[in-house]
């Protein structure tokens, strides 16, 4: 393979450019190690949530290294080890990761490189890498094998190398498969769920019935753990934990603590909060012909297939952790604030769970693990959750209500748009404040209650307000939004955050205002779109679809498209849904296509961006935490419905290659444009346009 | 004790727990937990044949009967043609729940080799995946299905 692009790229001002992680976490080592069998282990700071990540990272490393993936080892990301690369969220892991990996290992090799280079006196433009072997014009001059043991990596990336140009690609780009799935598929033992350590004890929690209780009584048993409000059964064995765990929670007696609002929308509307300006631009017009709407959603829970897991070890002053929570140090973070200990006395070792799609309860099990384990030093401790704290215990999405108003010019042209969203904050996420947010932290003695969650300025993608601003063309804009300054039910990120209402909410009242002007919606649209990247994944979505026939659909059946940057910074997406009504609506098809810059592995983004359309359908169709009572109603399956087999629609994906253009993420960037696609799809079917999720028989 | 034929080999597992919970104690992977209330399909097993979610089920009702997991039907060396045709499909994203999933489809196919696309999706509508591949799923057993019928 030719050198001549690994030569010095640009140097910024003030030190070298390095891109994603590598600006925080600039030491080679941190990223990468050669062996002397001729593997290569990787360290990411970014986890395995299901979405593939892990292969692309593998597929980035053998590229830059020109090695075969099979010599690709991957580290599991460990605190202290691992380079920290915050929490794995956001669609944003090739961008950080995948990046800083790339320029980690295009660095490495030029370094092993020039020292072949000089050892053999071969000019370095001669020389190849074929599997790790370094070939000179004489014959092979060299191997990552045999100088790994130099400490060439010693020291901080420069940002010295250029990483190949996509032209030279040969491995960034093909689907290559997932490396976990295989154990996955045979039962090997892979996620957390089965790391089975000796000694190794079970814990199952008792939750207070309401956020705040006090306990006042507790049956004494030695099985039971208390400190505080928070209370493990710990037993030997998982079947006697489970066994005791509901008879012990039943002689418990609480007293006090704080009721959810049983009309969660009521609450929304009159809680207070904190407005603040999201965008502005423009005066507003004069005249024009105004169209009001006010989208809701409901409280949305993340609803993983499998329940929380940690394994915890308290032993030597070191608390140790495995977990499958998003961000290591993150979680390190809290727990140590929580244990009273130096962040360097716990350390988090990550290992897979079940899909997560957000903030989950990953984080706050580790917590109840740790404490459990610190009731049993020197005993591995398996804390697990039931499906009841899956739905009534980890954070949820917040409801949300956004009011649009638009503005339709004389000559039937978008002239002003205001939007107005209410909502409780989208991140609660440990290790960000000086106050933990761990489930159990407020249970322990001195403990302070969880803050209420914030947005991310809209620069950092946002939280409520995320894709608030459409990508049409409009004279004045005006966005706001009201962050609720209570929090009766503890809120954090779900896949696609603020973005799930904001897209729907635009591209319907964009279809409206296309139908004030008498024109057709995707025409519409188009009309008020510069970017052409925008213009070309709805081109090709409505095309997929089939959109020209679209008025030739039998009665009760629609097509309806939905579009959004997302983000407004990451991927285009557009989708078409075909949708029929029947007892129920029922979503026949989607047409998706989207346009992520590079593509690492085309298979791994399909799949990515099918499931996130899948979990879009799952939300337009079933989904709403169910509020009563004074608490989450939502307990199981049966009080939360989702998406199954009978009803999972067909799925056609389009990526629109763009290799020279940086990689984004597709893990969300369908499900805004789904949801919104099925909402225009029902407008066409039954003529209503829906102003609440879910779009069932009841909300419409 | 509870004596049965766990994935072909005679077993003895103790009594007073669900079933998955004994199979899991004798440090099989899957069953998986999910819910415990029979509504998720991560837990199924062969029980006698059947897909069975084993999560709420007295582990005494597999006395004298044959359980057959994920792991009973393949594996690395001897993959079942189900394993075979997820991995071809690279269906799934988090695999969660793919255990029961593979399971529930294994009984299926062996009474019914040819199932047409409502037979596949009710037998598999016990079984939630959240993660959003329906699709790559139903392709993958229908792959396995004209395998297993060549
Ligand atoms: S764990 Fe048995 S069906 Fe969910
Ligand atoms: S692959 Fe994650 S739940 Fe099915």
């Amino acid at each position: 393979m030719n050198l001549a692009f690994h030569g010095p790229a640009p140097e910024g001002e003030g030190g070298p450019r390095l891109p994603g992680s590598l600006r925080l976490n600039p030491r080679l080592e941190q990223w990468l190690a050669f062996h002397p069998d001729g593997t290569v282990t990787i360290r990411p700071g970014k986890v395995e949530l299901g979405q593939g990540i892990l292969t692309a990272l593998a597929q980035i490393a053998a590229e830059e290294l020109d090695l075969p993936p099979e010599r690709i080892r991957i580290a599991p990301t460990v605190t202290g080890e691992s380079p920290n690369e915050a929490v794995t969220s956001g669609s944003l892991s090739v961008q950080e990761g995948g990046m800083a990996l790339r320029q980690a290992c295009a660095e490495a090799r030029a370094r092993f490189l020039s020292v072949a280079a000089q050892a053999s006196g071969a000019p370095l433009a001669a020389i190849r890498v074929e599997e790790g072997r370094f070939i000179g014009p004489g014959g092979e001059i060299g191997s990552y094998a045999a100088f790994a043991g130099r400490g060439l990596l010693a020291g901080e990336a420069r940002g010295e190398a250029a990483p190949k140009p996509p032209a030279a690609r040969r491995l960034a780009g093909r689907s290559l498969p997932r490396l976990d799935l295989p154990a996955k598929i045979f039962g090997e033992a892979r996620f957390l769920h089965d790391l089975r350590l000796p000694g190794m004890l079970h814990a199952r929690m008792i939750r207070p019935p309401r956020p705040g209780a006090v306990l006042v009584e507790a049956p004494a048993h030695p099985a039971l753990w208390r400190e505080g409000g928070f209370l493990a059964v710990i037993a030997e064995t998982e079947a006697e934990a489970e066994r005791l765990a509901p008879r012990l929670a039943a002689a418990c007696r609480w007293q006090g603590g704080a009721e959810i609002p049983d009309d969660p929308q009521a609450w929304l509307d009159a809680a207070p909060g904190e407005e603040s300006l999201v965008a502005r631009h423009g005066a507003p017009p004069e005249g024009g012909r105004m169209l009001r709407r006010l989208f809701r959603r409901p409280f949305l829970a993340h609803g993983s297939v499998g329940t929380c897991c940690a394994v915890a070890l308290w032993e030597g002053g070191v608390m140790r952790v495995w977990s499958h929570a998003q961000g290591p140090y993150n979680l390190r973070a809290d727990l140590a604030k929580v244990l009273g200990l130096p962040e360097e006395a716990v350390v988090v070792e990550h290992r897979e769970g079940a899909g997560c799609y957000g903030h989950n309860g990953a984080d706050d099990v580790a917590l109840d693990a740790a404490l459990a384990a610190r009731a049993r030093p020197g005993r591995p401790v398996r804390a697990l959750w039931t499906r009841a704290e899956e739905f009534a215990s980890a954070p949820l999405s917040p409801a949300m209500a956004v009011a649009v108003e638009a503005v339709l010019d004389e000559a039937g042209t978008l002239a002003s748009w205001r939007s107005h969203v209410r909502s409780n904050g989208h991140s609660g996420r440990p290790g960000r404040g000086a106050v933990p947010v761990l489930l159990a932290a407020p249970l322990l003695p001195g403990g302070r209650p969880v803050p209420p969650s914030q947005d991310a300025p809209l620069a950092g993608g946002g939280g409520a307000q995320r894709n608030q601003i459409p990508a049409y063309r409009t004279p004045h804009l005006e966005a706001r939004m009201t962050r609720l300054s209570e929090m009766p039910i503890r809120c954090s990120a779900l896949r696609g955050l603020g973005a799930l209402i904001h897209v729907w909410a635009i591209e319907s009242v964009m279809e409206e205002l296309a139908a004030m002007a008498g024109e057709d919606p995707l025409a519409f649209r188009l009309r008020h779109l510069d970017d052409p990247r925008a213009r070309e994944v709805l081109l090709a979505a409505a095309a997929m679809a089939g959109w020209e026939g679209r008025a030739g659909l039998p009665e009760g059946e629609g097509l309806g498209l939905g579009f959004a940057r997302y983000k407004n910074s990451g991927a285009w997406c557009a989708v078409a849904a075909h949708l029929r009504a029947e007892e129920r609506l029922r979503c026949l098809s989607l047409s998706i296509a989207c346009d992520m810059g590079e593509v690492i592995n085309p298979d791994g983004a399909e799949n990515q961006l099918e499931g996130g359309a899948l979990h879009a359908v799952s939300i337009a169709l079933h989904e709403a935490v169910r509020i009563g009572e004074g608490r989450v109603l939502s307990d199981s399956w049966a009080a939360y419905p989702v998406l199954r087999f009978r009803d999972a629609p067909a799925v056609a994906v389009r990526l629109i290659a763009r290799p020279e253009e940086p990689p984004l993420g597709a893990g969300e960037a369908s499900m805004g444009p789904t949801i919104a696609a099925i909402a225009n799809a029902v407008h066409q079917a039954l003529g209503v346009r829906p102003e609440r999720l879910p779009f069932t028989p009841e909300n419409l | 004790m509870i004596r049965c034929a766990l994935n072909g080999a005679p077993a003895a597992l103790p009594g007073g727990m669900t079933l998955l919970q004994a199979l899991r104690a004798q440090g099989l992977n899957t069953p998986r937990f999910g819910c415990g209330e029979e509504r998720c399909g991560a837990c199924h097993v062969l029980l006698e044949g059947r897909s069975t979610p084993s999560c709420a089920l007295p582990v005494e009702a597999a006395e004298g009967r044959a359980v057959v997991t994920l792991e009973g039907l393949g594996g690395r060396a001897a993959p079942h043609p189900l394993q075979r045709a997820f991995l071809a499909e690279e269906a799934g994203q988090c695999g969660f729940c793919l255990a029961g999933i593979i399971v529930t489809a294994a009984a299926l196919l062996r009474e019914n080799p040819d199932p047409d696309e409502a037979s596949l999706r009710a037998a598999l509508d016990p079984h939630l995946c959240r993660c959003g591949s329906h699709n790559r799923i139903l392709r993958a057993i229908r792959r396995a299905a004209a395998e297993m019928r060549a």
